[in-house]
């Protein structure tokens, strides 16, 4: 079942459409990657799923009603990618003063932050203040206050950035922990490699538009243009056409081949071991989400268009 | 609800606990008692007295005073040379019987202050009308003695009669008094307690706290959260000031003797306010009976409250457009401090003239309203000010923050997540114009 959907969501800014007709809906359960190139209206669309901004069009379903964002907001916890703390404040009482605001009692914060704390190992980091942490403390605090309330869905813009790898880790297994217990995770990011390693299922957006939405696993084999390693103990030597594949490249010991379109891998193995080649590997190259998310963020023409007079902004800042 | 209580509570005690909240609180009473006490003390020290020589024996009996600062003494030896040998201070020259000779003239080696010159010159013209009454066959103390009677008759009082031919005794001087400090007061907490709310406003947008805070709350929340908060804060450190005022000057009553307090209040080099507040003080009873405070009192929280909570919006509606620089802030602000300054000169002449057009429009006018009306109310409702005008300038104001606070809030709500560059004008106008 859903635990959100998005139908025809629009949002439409003096100046550009921000979310131009989005739909998709997310599992619960599941963790769910939401990318795109920057300015593409990822935080636009939070936004309006968060309750920040209402869509100008469309609707969201949120657990199998209508959205009510001052009756849902509790079961929502948002960790935006401009995020930050009171400076001056204790760290105790600032996570107990943002888990009140999402609604809950003094006592229940309590017991939850102290239960946090513990399990992050922050338990002396109560009477501190957030001008003392360094950056990778306050993220550490940052998800806890997300996630204090247990929230159905967990929103997390960029959770990783700042993060060394040992608190990268720590962060990752409780945002897997939290899906184990049936919390839907939205995952906004361009950090590629980590939706690869966590997400279940992605949407790509680009000017506001959705481009691709699928299984990460779909989606790879939806990309995969027939790419194949193959390792040898020695290099055969290639001449002659009338090969089932083409050479694209080779590497040490191994071919990189792409298989002709009425071929198959077996008519390539085939090809070789008449060669009496012998065979040590053979795989198939499935394309990153990197490479994918290039291709469509380069191949939609508004969205390059975007790309380089932002670029050029980004050279007449400096 | 609830959730705007938590965050006015996190705003009142948050500030509240700040080590400059505690010190501000503390110090300034201390530093009025300081300044108090310093002239008082300054005062007394000056009455070691100057010895000064004069030139003719004349009139050196009517020139003797015990409440002067110099003492005067006829030398024969003494000369406009050789006065400081002889342990003078300073020489005193007099021409009475012929100018053309040449004016007076004090001769001395350092210079004298102003006030010891006004004092001696005083003295000398004292001289100089004694001489002239007794030449006229008057005594100096027959004329003393009818002053003294005459000082002891009440001043003309004014009175003011209605249609139904009620009468009311009006009292200027307190009217004035109450009407210029409330007035001041009220600017004073509008910039003081406007800037705050300003700068919490920009601390939130550039700590990147209110995106989190408002996946929470509704940002209308989070800004009149602050509002009331900070409201907290200024009547808190008002209520404060006062008593600490109260017990610290009953302390030094204790410890100041009252002859030295009494010299003290003769000398005091006071501005014109502290005469008043000196002559209120003497005149108690007047005081407390002389204007209707229950009206006074009321009038100020409302009018507090009501401008406070009219600027304070605009104050946060600017903190939430602006970016990282603090100058941005300052050309942002001056559209909101221009009416607040133009309400305090108004003000000033609303006093003395508190039914002038001018003054009638500027306490109707909810940008003036809160600072010049209360200098309009000293004067007497409903005699300077009729019930009629109170309650629409009231109103006025009312409909004056309602209206603020919904423009500030449509403002605030797009600004404090617009991240990078400073709004325009232009831009903020379309996000009013804007639905939700």
């Amino acid at each position: 079942m859903p635990i959100l959907e998005l139908s025809h969501l629009k949002k439409y800014f003096a100046s550009q459409k921000a979310v131009d007709d989005i739909s998709f809906s997310v599992d619960q359960g599941s963790i769910f990657g939401l990318l795109g190139p920057n300015g593409a209206g990822k935080t636009t669309l939070i936004r309006m799923i968060t309750g920040i901004f209402f869509p100008d069009e469309g609707e969201i379903t949120f657990n199998g009603r209508k959205f009510h964002p001052v009756n849902d907001v509790i079961h929502i916890g948002y960790m935006p990618e401009e995020r930050g703390l009171y400076k001056k404040m204790k760290i105790g009482e600032q996570a107990l003063y943002l888990a009140q605001l999402k609604g809950l009692s003094k006592k229940d914060a309590m017991e939850k932050i102290k239960e946090w704390f513990t399990r992050l190992e922050m338990q002396s980091w109560w009477n501190k203040k957030v001008e003392d942490l360094s950056k990778g403390m306050s993220q550490k605090l940052q998800f806890v206050t997300t996630v204090l309330h247990e929230p159905k869905l967990i929103i997390l813009d960029e959770p990783f950035s700042g993060l060394d790898p040992v608190n990268s880790n720590i962060i990752k297994d409780e945002i897997y922990k939290l899906a184990q217990k049936g919390s839907t995770i939205i995952f906004s990011t361009h950090r590629m490699e980590q939706v690869e390693e966590i997400c279940d299922h992605i949407v790509l957006i680009s000017k506001g538009k959705k481009i691709l939405d699928g299984s990460v696993k779909q989606v790879k084999q939806d990309f995969k243009e027939s790419l194949y390693s193959i390792g040898f103990e020695q290099l055969p030597s290639m001449n002659g056409s009338g090969t089932p594949f083409e050479i694209l490249g080779q590497k040490e010991q191994s071919y990189i081949v792409r298989i002709h379109q009425n071929n198959t891998p077996n008519d390539v193995l085939k090809y070789f071991l008449q060669q009496n080649a012998v065979i040590l590997s053979f795989n198939e190259i499935l394309p990153s989400l990197n490479e994918i998310f290039i291709k469509l963020v380069e191949g939609t023409s508004v969205s390059r268009q975007f790309l380089r007079t932002e670029s050029v902004q980004e050279k007449s800042k400096a | 609800m609830n959730k705007i209580f938590i965050i006015i509570k996190r705003e009142y005690l948050s500030r509240v606990r700040r080590r400059a909240f505690v010190v501000s609180t503390f110090l300034f009473p201390i530093f009025i008692i300081l300044i108090i006490t310093g002239s008082v003390f300054l005062a007394v020290k000056s009455t070691e007295k100057l010895r000064i020589a004069v030139s003719d024996e004349h009139f050196i009996h009517s020139l003797k005073s015990d409440s002067s600062s110099a003492i005067f003494e006829y030398n024969p030896d003494a000369n406009q040379k050789n006065f400081d040998d002889k342990g003078y201070s300073a020489y005193l020259k007099l021409h009475p019987a012929d100018f053309a000779e040449g004016v007076d003239s004090i001769v001395t080696r350092k210079s004298l202050g102003l006030e010891t010159m006004s004092d001696i010159r005083s003295r000398i013209r004292k001289a100089y009308e004694n001489t002239m009454l007794e030449q006229k066959g008057i005594s100096r103390t027959t004329l003393d003695s009818v002053l003294n009677v005459i000082s002891t008759y009440p001043n003309a009082q004014q009175q003011i009669v209605n249609n139904e031919g009620q009468v009311k005794e009006a009292h200027e001087g307190l009217a004035y008094g109450i009407g210029f400090g409330s007035g001041f007061l009220m600017y004073l907490t509008m910039f003081i307690f406007g800037a705050m709310v300003m700068r919490g406003v920009m601390e939130e947008k550039m700590n990147r706290i209110a995106e989190v805070v408002i996946s929470s709350v509704k940002p209308f929340q989070l800004m009149m959260g602050k509002i009331i908060g900070i409201a907290a804060v200024g009547l808190t450190q008002f209520l404060m000031w006062i008593v600490l005022l109260i017990i610290l000057f009953s302390a030094l009553q204790l410890f100041i003797p009252a002859d030295a307090m009494a010299h003290a209040q003769q000398n005091m080099p006071g501005s014109q306010n502290a005469t008043i507040a000196m002559k209120i003080m003497q005149q108690k009873d007047a005081f407390m009976g002389g204007a209707n405070w229950p009206l006074i009192i009321s009038c100020f929280f409302f009018y507090f409250l009501g401008g406070y909570l009219f600027y304070a919006a605009l104050f946060a509606a600017v903190g939430s457009v602006v970016n990282e620089d603090p100058q941005e802030a300052q050309s942002l602000m001056l559209p909101i401090t221009m009416p607040i300054i133009l309400a305090f000169v108004i003000l000033t002449s609303t006093i003395s003239h508190p039914n002038s057009p001018t003054a009638f429009w500027a306490s109707m006018i909810p940008f003036t309203s809160p600072i010049v009306m209360m200098g309009r109310i000293a004067n007497g409702v409903p005699e300077a000010v009729p019930w009629w005008q109170l309650f629409l300038s009231m109103a006025l104001l009312i409909l004056g923050f309602i209206f603020t606070t919904w423009l500030a809030g449509k403002i605030y709500r797009t600004g404090i997540l617009l991240y990078g560059k400073r709004a325009t004008w232009k831009e903020m106008i379309k996000w009013i114009r804007r639905s939700s």
